[in-house]
């Protein structure tokens, strides 16, 4: 409504009752048409551009049409995915029977329209805007950390506009902080808009709007001085020129003297795709812009800045071995060697049972398998477990009860669903990558969002229905959903509407895609499932978990009661396989969940710990003298961690930067892991593995982790992957299928609840994470 | 208003139809306008289909007094008859157009003739929601309108049921915060929206998809200020006060060099001399007449010999300049032209919203290139450098401001290119007679 304060000088009227009156829609955001609308339903249209002939489904822009006839037309504005803009007239073209030229951004192609995009009039006027660009732009490309892939440099260098004929002072405003990660430097933007448009429209934070007017616009903070928002950097990553830059990347390199490994993030479990930039063997970039892997150009601040952990001071370069009770460097000869022998000793002198052995969320597929070979049968005891933090295994046991293994969800699926389901979870916060894809099918192709949760999540704002339940009550609402047992009181306290409108708009949609966190578990996920699977068409499932490899940890069988690919270990016939492959024995008797180990620990029935890449001590709020009563605790990690203090050998792991291998994302997605550079000091779990059961007197024929993922692929079901699909890049989804032994107790799957900034212990390490004053704030605050 | 000077001039020649009240006492009040033929339009127009309302305005040769001059009555029958999203009638009351002042007298001595402009056309649309987007600077105009509306509410010109004819409009102002841009259309739809006033892609035209999604009509104020009269009086009537396709009359506003400056009431087609000379009483002082603006500051300049032309939308059109807004610029042979291109495209500069790049760049360019050029600091490439850049701007800008700020200085460099000379011959100024160092 009008902003009623001006009167105040004037004098009072009886003013007209204007808001009542007011016939206004509801709350509004952008005007639609300036999203182009494919229609696929309609004939395609036929037009040529440049001679070329191309036939393009109706409703595309002529822009795209042009990319597919192979012919580029230079834009800043234009963005996939983004709002139309029409602002930089780069893209200008000459359309027959159309008297001026015409923005190919903005023009939707009709039926028999002639295109030139390389006449006289259109080069000149593409020279005429790059010569606009130019006369304010500091053309400091010499010190810019754009230069060399600078979208304004390579159109000048194409369209030639070198010489200008601009006299007159540069406008010059002060570079400014946004925040520790995002520096804008105003004399350099083209005003595109993209950083505006990617984080309201993609990132749906809205940090960004534009100050002043005409030649003086500034792109600017909405709120303050200081970017208040989830820190992501899409913004720097989208941004054609060097206007806004890296806390991190700044002033350190020139792009063409890095090396660029497309790799897999470590932190979440969405498996983004991350290419890291590497210089004298140490990070300093992260992106995605070859929009390679399914999560496009898009990273989240851990993604595209929490790597930093692995440049970190605090890293352990050199084994640790206690004597006299103090920690002290050794060789890996001498580490590797006190292993050994106090292994055996433990072996000899109170049996198998009295070791256990705790995985990792972070490391490979290859070397979980690996993990778990050595427990099993050098070690002899299945003591084995990881801190689980979405249950996998009885999402494939009610999956396959069904025989419905083919409705695991891929990350593609969310983005496709005309209709997704999310019970419990942040996924803003516990796993960006699939908010994001939740948020663009929701404005992208109107998906309707459904959520289930006892908290309240940023993602309401996209919800077509939520309803918020007490805390911990979402098992409930699942019964009730499913009508198993009526909604007692209570349960919903909040939301948009009832449970049976939630319901009934469930039943009315198809092909949904139910995603799920921690607090669906056990017999809960069963009920999930076999309700999900009444809706109608396919419907989809996701369980997620916190971090890289959660997955994978399950699907290798880091548990007390599972082998790999979820054959039940009680089983004869799946401890057959295995014994087969290992060529040895596999006890038949499930070993001890982690909570079971931890106790033991304390209880003493526990003398030997080995705990490769994870930190129990912190994540199961274990008192410092849990683990004292051990006889021998080896710990392989990349840090000083709580638990890696306690330890009687300490070796310094690699980190994901630093190893081949693959890891399988929350969804069953495999991914590659590359090798841009090595950490003097460290090995890799794989390395340590091979070493220790070398050690121990077992001779395995592994030279590589190529060696163990195909045994994986041979022996693991579900696994059956195609090696070249994975090799080029690919995300290869996997279908396990098996009846694991249902979950013991409820109180093995927990997650961590890890909020933006944070991803379990590895977070602490990192400048970048640390350095937002997001980071400081409450867990939870949306933006 | 205490404060301003009775902007309206006075002369014979005169045909007085928007303006006829405007001399009479207290001729905001309802009363008085009731007291003319006020809300007899209405009566009318809800008593016709709203499709006659239309064919009549379309046959009126009504064209838009904002500047672009479409027929008012084809604009209304693009909006469509069915719509999913609500309609809107919208008032552009954002006169910013350098020379012109014509929509303030309008507000400020008949509003009720400009609101049962806005209601006909709500019905003829049948929308049934009004605003009226007042520029930011017209705080005072702002009351006036206020309280007619106050007044038009009170006694049922608004609200529910208008006259019993069963047809429910409501219309309220809305003010801009001082941005010339938020005079094109679709940036003052984003403006009325709460959004910065930015232009929009067009299309989607405002009458297919205009004020929150919705089928939208904006009409400049004296364009509805028409309205009443057309109904009233008839098509015919009306077409035959002007020239051919050019119905009716509109406000001129004479102002820069010229005796009796103010805003006059004629014809269209109405000869641009016997303007000057009759209406406006010639160029005072004796001198010379060097230039004209004939329709605000986005026009291109005529000179001294070109006036003989009838001003009308398609007679200015063929000789290559517009009627715009009707503002009327006169110069004397005084006036340095140089300083005029400058002084534009100040205006151009610090009033471009910065959206696109042509016009952000350009205006900021020329502005300072032509201000460089007149201080002193002339170089020789710079007039077919500024004509040029000009030229980059002119038809590649999203909305018509670049083209408004190329268009008048793409005339001067043109018309006035042996001032730009002299300018760089002489150093400095020949008309200011002030030496400025050349660095």
């Amino acid at each position: 409504m009008k902003d009623q304060t001006h009167k105040s000088q004037f004098v009072i009227l009886d003013l007209p009752p204007k808001p009542e009156n007011l016939h206004v829609p509801g709350p509004y955001t952008r005007s639609p048409s300036l999203s182009p609308q494919l229609n696929p339903a309609a004939e395609p249209v036929s037009v040529t551009i440049d001679g070329k002939e191309v036939k393009v489904p109706a409703g595309t822009l002529l822009i795209e049409a042009a990319k597919q006839a192979g012919i580029e037309i230079p834009s800043y504005c234009y963005y996939p995915g983004l709002t139309l803009q029409g602002a930089c007239r780069m893209c200008l073209v000459a359309i027959e029977k159309m008297p001026k030229l015409q923005t190919a951004c903005t023009t939707v192609v009709a039926k028999g329209m002639v295109v030139h995009t390389e006449t006289e009039e259109v080069k000149n006027a593409r020279k005429a805007m790059l010569e606009f660009l130019l006369t304010n732009h500091p053309l400091d490309c010499p010190v810019c950390d754009k230069g060399g892939e600078c979208e304004l440099q390579d159109a000048v260098f194409r369209y030639g506009a070198a010489e200008t004929r601009f006299m007159e002072p540069k406008l010059h405003h002060e570079e400014r902080k946004f925040s520790s990660l995002v520096y804008y430097d105003w004399p350099r933007c083209i005003l595109c808009y993209r950083c505006v448009r990617v984080c309201d429209e993609g990132l749906d934070v809205n940090a960004y709007g534009i100050g002043f007017r005409g030649a003086h616009s500034e792109i600017i903070p909405n709120r303050g001085e200081k970017l208040e928002c989830e820190e992501c950097g899409m913004c720097i990553d989208v941004c054609p020129v060097g206007a806004l830059t890296s806390g991190t990347y700044r002033y350190k390199t020139r792009p063409w003297e890095m090396t660029y490994s497309g790799t897999i993030c470590n932190h979440c479990g969405d498996g983004c795709k991350t290419t890291l930039s590497v210089r004298n063997n140490e990070i300093v970039r992260a992106n995605n812009r070859d929009h390679s892997g399914f999560n496009g150009e898009f990273l989240c601040v851990k993604g595209r800045f929490g790597w930093d952990f692995v440049n970190s001071d605090q890293r352990l370069t050199a084994p640790l071995i206690r004597k006299n009770g103090k920690q002290e460097s050794g060789t890996w000869e001498e580490a590797l060697g006190v292993v050994a022998d106090r292994l055996n000793d433990v072996l000899k002198q109170h049996g198998p049972a009295s070791v256990a052995v705790i995985g990792s969320n972070r490391t490979t597929n290859e070397e979980n398998y690996l993990l778990g070979r050595l427990t099993r049968t050098v070690l002899g005891t299945n003591n084995l477990d990881h801190h689980r933090t979405a249950d996998y295994g009885s999402l494939v046991r009610a999956l396959t009860e069904v025989k419905a293994t083919d409705r695991y969800a891929t990350i593609q699926n969310i983005y496709e669903a005309p209709s997704i389901l999310v019970v419990g979870n942040d996924p803003t916060h516990q796993h960006p990558l699939v908010a994001y894809q939740i948020r663009q099918a929701v404005r992208q192709h109107n998906a309707h969002l459904y959520l289930l949760n006892s908290r309240e999540i940023k993602l309401q704002r996209q919800a077509t229905h939520s309803v918020t339940v007490r805390t911990s009550g979402e098992p409930d609402a699942i019964r009730a959903l499913a009508g198993i047992q009526a909604p007692h009181a209570g349960l919903v306290v909040g939301g948009t509407g009832d449970f049976d409108s939630f319901r009934e708009g469930l039943l009315e949609e198809s092909d949904t895609v139910i995603i799920f966190g921690d607090e669906i578990r056990g017999k809960d996920v069963a009920d999930l499932v076999r309700w999900g699977l009444a809706l109608p068409g396919r419907t989809r499932f996701v369980a997620l978990g916190d971090y890289a490899n959660s997955r994978g940890a399950a699907d290798m069988g880091l548990l007390p009661d599972v082998l790999p690919g979820y054959l039940p270990l009680p089983e004869q016939a799946a401890r057959e396989r295995f014994e087969a492959a290992w060529q040895f024995r596999i006890p038949t008797e499930p070993g001890r969940d982690i909570r079971s180990i931890l106790q033991g620990a304390q209880s003493g029935e526990i003398k030997a710990l080995l705990v490769f890449g994870s930190n129990p001590v912190k994540t199961f709020h274990l008192p410092k003298e849990q683990l004292s009563k051990l006889a021998f605790l080896m710990v392989a990690e990349l840090f000083p961690t709580e638990t890696a203090e306690a330890a009687d050998v300490v070796l310094p792991a690699t980190s994901f930067a630093e190893k081949s291998g693959t890891v399988t994302n929350s969804c069953g997605q495999v991914q590659v892991l590359k090798k841009p550079m090595r950490k003097a000091g460290t090995r890799s779990d794989l390395e340590i593995l091979l070493a220790l059961a070398g050690r121990l007197g077992h001779k395995w024929a592994y030279q590589s982790s190529d060696d163990v993922l195909r045994e994986i692929i041979a022996q693991v079901p579900g696994y059956a992957i195609a090696l070249p699909n994975l090799l080029i890049g690919r995300a290869v989804a996997t279908q396990p299928a098996g009846t694991p032994p249902e979950l013991a107790s409820a109180d093995l799957i927990f997650s961590s609840r890890d909020s933006l900034f944070t991803s379990g212990t590895l977070s602490r390490y990192s400048w970048a994470l640390n350095s937002v004053d997001e980071a400081k704030r409450p867990h939870g605050h949306i933006f | 208003m205490p404060g301003y000077d009775n902007p309206m001039g006075n002369s014979p020649l005169e045909v007085k139809v928007i303006s006829k009240r405007f001399a009479l006492p207290n001729s905001a009040s309802l009363d008085v306008y009731l007291q003319h033929d006020g809300y007899q339009a209405l009566k009318k127009a809800l008593a016709t289909k709203p499709e006659d309302v239309i064919n009549e305005v379309k046959n009126s040769g009504l064209r838009g007094r904002g500047g672009a001059g479409f027929n008012t009555g084809m604009k209304w029958s693009f909006v469509p008859k069915q719509s999913a999203k609500l309609k809107y009638v919208v008032c552009n009351a954002d006169e910013s157009e350098p020379g012109t002042c014509k929509d303030r007298p309008l507000m400020e001595y008949d509003p009720h003739q400009l609101i049962e402009g806005i209601i006909i056309s709500g019905y003829a649309i049948q929308a049934h929601q009004g605003f009226i987007y007042v520029r930011g600077e017209y705080r005072y105009l702002l009351e006036i309108v206020d309280r007619a509306l106050a007044e038009a509410y009170a006694r049922g010109y608004l609200g529910k049921n208008l006259l019993g004819s069963g047809f429910d409009f409501d219309l309220c102002t809305h003010t801009g915060a001082g941005a010339y841009e938020c005079g094109e259309e679709t940036a003052l739809l984003n403006s009325l929206e709460g959004l910065r006033g930015y232009p929009r892609i067009k299309p989607p035209f405002p009458a297919v998809l205009g004020l929150y999604g919705g089928p939208t009509v904006i009409n400049n104020v004296e364009t509805l200020s028409n309205i009443p009269h057309i109904i009233l009086n008839g098509a015919g009537w009306y077409a035959k006060l002007g020239s051919p396709k050019n119905g009716g009359t509109r406000l001129f506003c004479l102002s820069g060099h010229i005796s009796r400056p103010g805003i006059y009431e004629l014809p269209m087609g109405f000869p641009l001399r016997r303007m000057i000379e009759e209406v406006g009483g010639g160029v005072p002082r004796g001198k010379r007449l060097k230039a004209v603006i004939p329709g605000g500051s986005s026009c291109p300049v005529l000179t001294a010999e070109e006036i003989d032309v009838a001003m009308d939308y398609d007679s200015v059109a063929k000789i290559g300049s517009m009627l715009g807004s009707g503002g009327v610029v006169i110069m004397d042979e005084d006036t340095c032209m140089v300083k005029v291109a400058g002084r534009i495209m100040r205006f151009y500069a610090h009033e471009s919203c910065g959206w696109c790049i042509p016009c952000r760049e350009g205006t900021s360019w020329l502005k300072r290139l032509l201000e460089r050029f007149h201080s002193g600091g002339a170089l020789p490439d710079d007039p077919d450098t500024a004509l040029d850049v000009a030229y980059n701007i002119l038809g590649k800008t999203l909305c018509p401001l670049g083209d408004a700020a190329a268009m008048p200085t793409i005339s001067i460099l043109q018309k006035f290119r042996h001032e730009f000379e002299e300018h760089l011959k002489l150093g400095y100024c020949p008309y200011e007679k002030k030496a400025v160092s050349v660095a």
